[in-house]
Formats: structure tokens, sequence, C-alpha cells
């Protein structure tokens, strides 16, 4: 009998084989990369939000200690270096194009934030690099600095290119029918919520190591990215102007980027230009505080939404009207999140016969807003499951119940909503029935009374929410104003032992990639997990792929190996039926054995690469030898997680505390590869929820400077401001890739700030409190209970 | 952020309206300065080194008087750099009111303060008691001296 290996395939929680080195301390990252004879860069950033630039003396600098280059946006100008370029527009209501102002690498006559890099110091270290900046004399003629973003039209302009700090004005959705809807609608429900700003905070911060080989005029860039290709094509085509081939970019062990690192910045870009300028090799790397000033922020919206319902509580027409700070200057999807990634999702789970948006995007002088985990999708399901709640409260319906009766049916897939997305499949009732029975929904009254006892007041929330992830098809991104492609690509390398490299184009800061892809190849090869290894991050090796964001790396970089494995099998076949002297058709493959139906001949897979490699026994006349594919799979659609996530809290009247008490997430991400990887995104995205609910919050003061810069005022979470989860699955499988899978990495953080701001509404409701804006800080809270106790003494 | 105080000193306002101009006297009163220089009858230059929260920053700048109405106050402007610390400036209306028997002066202050940079990133929320400690510091140490001075020898 043939002994049977145990197989990690899909559907097994293999622990990370990539854990080793990272609980070790001995992962790799950019920082920990030095080569000799390198400077090291700083920037002189601008303390000021808006200003005109009189001049700049960096006389003193130059002769400081150490210091190797003093460098200010003339110098980059002279050489015809360009800008960080947006990769996603939007055409303007009125016809009119988005409007993409300039972005010099180093200021040019202006600052238009508090952290615009102005200068770049080089020096021998990092210390004489900050010392040498320090020197440098700038002289500014300030200006009215744009900070409150609602009123930005009003405001000083930023760019001569904005006119009223309006990078767009876009729309989607049938105004008139959504008008109609809502005149005829019995009740109309409305709501105003702010979806606050955040700092990413990936705990690796940003850093750059640039190299110039002057032999054969190529580059080598060390950088922390989540998508290598990416950084390399805006580099060497848009800024640049050099071939690709002359730029390697290597994102080595990359430490969170939750969207952060997406981009090119214009540090990067200065580095690896002055690694020429100066022939030596140029290493920068930011500390916290250039970390919060300078890397792309997240959210910051303002919805006005209205919601019209008919006598039997259906949902009959949605109206939200958004206004939204994009920041000094556009960044590569600053465009995209608010637009079609946020107005695409207001149908929710909910079958809405009319919806009708207009999103305001807007210039300020504060840094840039881009991506954050979830990036939009966050936003659309924080306004539509506050306003569900809302809806529910004001027409006396469970919120539950209410949702359920507006749910897209289960038999109404796919389903076109009307704002453009066509979801695929799903099925709701059953995730938001799983978190009513996780949670003991049925018996939350019993535990408000209990609570109230004790003096607290105690709440419950839901939030159903629908995600759209993995990007595709790169032909109606295209028709949508994207500027890139969204397919990935995979390579896979059998060696002639039978053992795998498999090359990606997504990138891996934290997913896992190198154990969930294995498992993939494993499953599908039946060969032990360990023969598997994942190559990503390097340009020189992979092939080019659009790297990991938006929840898409399994959906399309995952099924991009499942197709090059496919197309492995296939020639396997086609091996093994010439050594097996039998017919291709009659080849089965399984269990890592290739095997003539109905007999007991047979090849393991093993056999069948060697074969391939010493192919002295091969049919060389029809069939290449070797064995290696490449698969460039551009999906069809997005795929569509949901899920309902309940939270439960109790609120300290005396302090304004909110714990959170309970929590139980029912999730839809189709097909689970690895059920414990799953769960870990899904516990990282709740309390990065969480966070953002109750205790981030990113601060400007009226002068533009970033109050919140640091950690003793910008409040992340901590372990014990969480619960333990209660975490489930529904399961639908995607249509739409041959895995049936979906997205999960974001899913947490999108679900959970509605349903965690509507059970600390719930816990005061008591009270009279109707509203609560995020976070939820002790202070807020307290207020809110005082003055519902101050209007109930009137 | 806006700081408000006042003291009654038991003497008459133009003693100690010649003491806000003079800056030797002034640069006593004031520990924390390292150089403090007339430059024209309304322009000082100074030097000062400040602690706020984690950082301790020298900063250079200037000082200038104006709204100078004597010997009832003036308003004192001052900004200073403190190089890769940020940046910060400030104000203090200062007014001197004679008790009607003269026997007394009400000196008052109104300072507001802003800052740039790093320290706004770092320290804001020590600005309002730094600025508060250091306003009290200087115009206590003002009023003590005066005080010392007008006592028998």
């Amino acid at each position: 009998m043939n002994e049977v290996t145990k197989i990690d395939g899909i559907g097994s929680s293999v622990r990370r084989t990539e854990d080793k080195k990272f609980l070790t301390g001995k992962g790799k990252y950019t920082d920990d990369i030095n080569r000799p004879g390198q400077v090291q860069a700083y920037f002189l950033r601008s303390d000021v939000a808006h200003a005109k630039i009189k001049k700049i003396d960096i006389k003193n600098a130059q002769s400081a200690p150490g210091v190797i280059g003093v460098f200010t946006g003339d110098d980059i100008a002279a050489d015809k270096v360009g800008g960080p370029i947006c990769g996603w527009v939007v055409p303007c209501r009125d016809g009119s194009a988005t409007k993409e102002p300039p972005h010099p690498l180093l200021a040019q006559g202006k600052v238009r934030f508090v952290g615009d890099a102005i200068a770049v110091v080089l020096a021998e270290t990092a210390e004489q690099a900050k010392s040498g900046a320090e020197l440098i004399d700038v002289d500014y003629e300030e200006l009215s600095p744009v900070v409150d973003f609602e009123n930005a039209g009003d405001g000083a302009q930023i760019h001569d290119e904005v006119p009223n700090n309006c990078y767009f004005d876009w729309e989607l959705g049938d105004e008139k029918a959504t008008a109609d809807a809502l005149s005829g609608a019995k009740k109309i429900v409305k709501l105003r919520v702010r979806n606050n700003r955040l700092v990413p905070n990936a705990m690796e911060p940003r850093s750059a190591l640039a190299e110039f080989d002057n032999l054969d005029d190529s580059y080598t860039l060390h950088t922390t990215s989540q998508n290598p290709h990416l950084t390399r094509l805006v580099l060497a085509a848009f800024m640049f102007a050099i071939p690709e081939s002359k730029l390697r970019v290597i994102a080595p062990d990359v430490g969170g980027g939750f969207g952060s690192k997406i981009y090119v910045y214009i540090e990067e870009a200065v580095c690896v230009w002055a690694s020429k300028k100066v022939g030596r090799p140029v290493k920068w790397t930011a500390d916290r505080t250039q970390a919060f000033l300078t890397d792309c922020h997240g959210r910051d919206h303002v919805n006005d939404v209205q919601l019209g319902l008919d006598e039997n509580n259906k949902i009959v027409g949605l109206r939200v009207d958004t206004v939204c700070n994009l920041g000094a200057y556009l960044s590569a999807f600053s465009v995209v999140v608010p637009t079609y990634l946020h107005g695409t999702l207001l149908s929710g789970q909910y079958d809405i016969p009319a919806i009708y948006t207009n999103v305001k995007g807007m210039a300020t002088n504060t840094v840039n807003v881009d991506a954050y985990r979830g990036a939009g999708r966050p936003e659309a399901t924080y306004l539509l499951e506050r306003t569900m709640e809302a809806a529910a409260r004001e027409v006396g319906m469970d919120p539950a119940e209410f949702r359920r009766i507006n749910f897209i049916p289960k038999d109404a897939f796919p389903y076109q909503t009307q704002v453009a997305l066509q979801y695929d499949i799903g099925d709701y009732e059953p995730h938001l029935d799983k978190a009513m029975e996780m949670i003991d929904y049925s018996n939350f009254e019993t535990r408000r009374a209990e609570a109230a006892k004790r003096g607290m007041y105690r709440g419950i929330g839901i939030s159903s929410y629908i995600e759209a992830c993995g990007l595709a098809p790169s032909a109606v991104v295209g028709a949508l104003g994207g500027r890139v492609g969204q397919w990935e690509s995979a390579s896979v390398r059998v060696n002639p032992t039978g053992t795998i490299s498999v090359f990606t184009g997504s990138h891996s800061h934290g997913q896992g990639h190198a154990t969930t892809f294995a498992q993939i190849v494993a499953d599908k090869l039946g060969i032990p997990m360990e023969n598997v290894e994942v190559v990503h991050g390097d340009t020189d090796k992979t092939p080019f792929g659009m790297g990991s964001y938006g929840s898409r790396s399994l959906a399309s970089g995952g099924s991009a190996i499942s197709k090059a494995v496919d197309k492995i099998i296939n020639k396997s076949k086609k091996i093994a039926a010439h050594l097996l002297e039998a017919s291709e058709d009659d080849i089965d493959f399984k269990d890592g054995k290739f095997v003539v139906g109905g007999t007991d001949k047979e090849k393991a897979f093993g056999e069948i690469a060697l074969a391939a490699y010493v192919p002295h026994n091969y049919p060389l006349e029809t069939l290449e030898p070797g064995l290696e594919e490449n698969a460039f799979y551009d999906p069809t659609n997005f795929v569509y997680p949901s899920g309902t996530h309940i939270a439960e809290v109790e609120v300290d009247p005396a302090t304004g505390v909110v714990q959170v008490v309970d929590w139980a997430a029912c999730d839809d991400f189709g097909n689970l590869v690895n059920p414990m990887i799953v769960e870990g995104q899904v516990h990282g995205g709740i309390a990065q929820g969480i966070g953002q609910a109750l205790l981030e919050d990113a601060h400007y003061d009226e002068n533009g400077q970033l109050l919140t810069a640091s950690y003793m005022d910008y409040c992340m979470p901590r372990a014990d401001d969480l619960p333990s989860f209660k975490v489930g699955y529904t399961t639908t499988p995607s249509t739409v890739n041959d895995l049936g899978v979906k997205g999960c990495g974001e899913a947490g953080a999108i679900a959970s700030p509605p349903a965690l701001i509507n059970a600390v509404i719930d816990a005061l409701s008591p009270l009279g409190v109707t509203d609560m804006s995020m976070p939820a800080t002790p202070q807020k809270v307290w207020k809110a209970i005082q003055d519902s106790q101050s209007v109930a003494a009137e | 952020m806006d700081i408000k105080d006042s003291y009654e000193l038991p003497l008459p306002k133009e003693r100690i309206w010649a003491a806000l101009n003079d800056e030797e006297f002034l640069k006593k009163s004031i520990p924390w300065c390292e150089k403090l220089e007339r430059r024209s009858e309304t322009e000082l230059a100074a030097e000062v080194k400040l602690k706020i929260g984690p950082m301790s920053t020298r900063f250079t700048g200037s000082i200038t008087l104006s709204d100078i109405d004597p010997p009832n106050g003036y308003t004192i402007t001052g900004s200073g750099k403190g190089g890769i610390a940020g940046a910060a400036s400030g104000s203090a209306k200062v007014k001197l009111v004679e008790a009607k028997d003269t026997s007394s002066t009400t000196l008052s202050y109104e300072v507001s303060a802003q800052v740039k940079g790093k320290i706004a990133q770092l320290g804001s929320r020590l600005i309002q008691s730094t600025a508060k400690k250091l306003s009290q510091n200087f115009f206590g140490s003002f009023v003590k001296q005066l005080e010392d001075m007008d006592k028998p020898q």
C-alpha cells in the first residue's frame, strides 16, 4: 500500500513558517542593511503649514562636520527629476478632470504642510546630517493655513492648479431617481457622521537605501514597499526617465504597511537621485515623529446621509454627500479611495433601489491622505451601519430585524447594485444569525439589567458590512480612471528533485504569504509544504506584479499561483503519459502521483520533475524540457466578503470609560486557506477598528501643527483595550476565482467601528443619547452623559 | 493659549515702569535667559534655554516692544527659532495700574504663545503649563527683585 503523507494543504491551520525569524528578532528590514561607504540622509522639513520660501541659506550646513552634501529643490529641478504621480483620477461633475498639481521632491518656492521636505543633508553619520540640517536657515513668508477641510474652499489657495482647493467634485448613481425615491419615502432618516483622521503607524518606519553603480549606470533601492515593481515603474518611467532594467527595487522584510507603504514617497526618490550625485550609497530611515508627519494619513471624511424608508420600513433610497480631506498633495490612490472604493460600497448588504452620492476631495495644509486598512470601505460601512442603526431606533424596530428585512435576498445573486458593483454571490442572514447566537443576542436585556445594578450602562451594536477586494478586472479599472492594471503574476519553478520555488508579484509585509501560498501549492501538487519556497519582494527575482493592498493577495496573487500550478500539472501529465506509455487523457493526478487510470502504473511528482530536467527518456520532439510556468491572472470581478460583527460594551458613567466586554465576528471570506492566519487578520483588523472608534485621532491645530505626533498624544490600542474575540465563519465560495477565496485583511477594520459606536449609543440610549462621534474618548462620553442629565433636569 | 495673572506691588508705577525697561534688570528676572542685548529703543536680541517636556532647546530670537505707553504698560513680543526643535513665539501685554492712594501698583499681564515644529508635535500638551510656569517665574522674580531692592539695607 502507498504510504499516506500528511499534506498541510488548503484549510489547514499551519503555523507561519516565517515567524521563526520574526519572533527571534532575525528579520532583515531595510534599516538592517548597510553598504560600505554609505552616507546618511536627513530631511529638513517645514515647521510651518503654508508659506512661501523667500530664501534658503545652506552655507553653514555645507561646511558642518561630516556633511557630504546639501541639496534643495533647485538641484532636483536642474536634473529634471519628476515628482510622485497620481495612480487614479476621476472625472468631475462639471465634466472637468481631477486637478493634479505637481508635487516636487523637495519644496520649490512653497511649503504646503508641516513636514514638507525643503532640503536634504547627506553626512557620514545620521547625527551629523541632523546637526547639519539645523544650520540651514529658511526664510518664510507665512501664508494663511487651510486646516478645516469642510471650509477649505474659502481658504487661501494652496496650489495654483487647484481652484477653491477642490481636487475633484465627483458623483455616482442616479440623482433624480434618488431624489424622487426620497420625496416619496414615508420616513427619511438623516445623519451626519465624521470619519476621524488616522495615522497608519506601521511598526517599522519607512526607510530607503539607494546605491548607484557607475560601471553599468544602474541603481539598487532597498525600500519599505508593499509593491516593489510599482515602485520601480514609477521611479524609472515617471520620475527618473531611465529604463526599468537599470533599477532594481528590493522590499525585504517589511514591518507592516496598512496602505501607507503602497506609494512612492519623495524620500526614496531623493535617496536614489542623491546616490548618483554623491557617488555613495545613501541611507534614510524615518524616526517616529517623521512617520507621524509624513506617512500618508487615512480616512478624514464628513458624510451627510439621507435614508428613505417606506411604510414597511424597507429602504427606498439613499443619498450621501461627502467632503473628504486629501491633504497637501495628491498621493497615488488618494483620489480612488473616497470615490470608487467608497461610493460603490454604499449599497452595503441591502437591496436599495436608488442611490446617489457626491464626493468633494479637498486640499488642505496637512499631510496627504490615502489608503489605510480598508481604504474607503470603512468610511462607507461606518456611515451606512450608523444610519441603519439610527433608522431602526427611529422606527422602533430591532436593529437586527431591520437589517434582515432589507438584506439582498440569497436568490438575488448575482446582484447589480445602483452604484456600479455587481456582487457575484453572498448570503447575509446566516452570518447575522450566527453572530447573534455567538454573542447570545436574545439574552442581552438580562445582561443590561445586571450591569445597571452595578451602575454600568451596557450596550450592544451591530455592523453588517460588505467589502469589495481584489480590485478587478483591469479593463474596468481603466474605464474608471485607474492608470494601472489589476492582475497578479506568479512564476512556479519546479526544481529537478521536485521541490518548488514560487515567485509571486504579491508582497508580504505581515500577511504570512510564505505559509499560505505554500499551502496552495502543496495542496494542489500533493507534496509536503516544506518543499515549497515562496520568493517575493525583489524586482530582479519576481515577475512584474502589482503587490499587496486592498486584500488582493490571495484572491489575485494566490489565484495566479494556482493557475501556474495548473499549467505545471498539465505539462507533467504529458511527461507522465510518455514515461508510462499511456495516452495523456488516461493520466489521473492525485495525491502527488500520476496514475494510468484503472492500473497500478504510476509516477511520483518528483520523478516527473527529474525527467523534465534530465530528459533522457522524454518527448523532446513535442515538448520542451524543464518544468517552470508563469501565470498572469486578471480576475473578472472583485470578490465580496461580507459579515456581521456585534460589539457589546459597558460604559462607566463616573469616568466615561468604554470597556469592550464582548465581540462576535462572523465573516464570510469564502474558502479559507489557513484559518489561523485568517483569525489573526480578523483580530488585527478589529483591534485597529477599536483604535479608530475609541482612541485614535490625528489632530492638527488651527495653524496646521500636528499636535498628535507621538505616542504621548496619539493613542494606539493595547491588549488591555480589547476583549477576547469570538470569531466564526459562514462560507459562500467566491465564483470569481478557482480557489473560491475572498479577502480577509481589511474586513475587521471595516466592520468594527460602527458596531462599537452603535453599542456605545445603545448603552447611553436610556439617557437619551442618540449620537457619538469617533473616537469615543472617556471625556467625550462623560460629557455626553453630563449633557443628557442636564437636559433631563430642565 | 492665553495666560493671565496679576500682582499687587507696594511701589509707585514709575518705579516698576523703569524696571520694565531696564534690560539688566529684566535679564536677572529670567534665569533661563543666557543673553539679552538692546539693539534699539524697541528691539532686543535674546538667547534663552528652555526645557519643554522631553526637549531642552536653545532659542535665539528677537524681542520687540510695542504699544509703549509710559508708564502704563507695553506689549512685549518675542519670537525665537530653536533649530530642529521648531520655533516659538509669544507676546505679553503688560499693564500697570496705580492705586488711588498711590501706595501700590497692580502689574497685570496677558500672555499668548504659539509653537511650531517638533515642540508642537511632542510637547503640545505641555506648552500651556510650561508657558504658565515661565510667565509666573518671570513676573514672580521680577516682582521679588523689586521688593528686595526696596527693602531697607
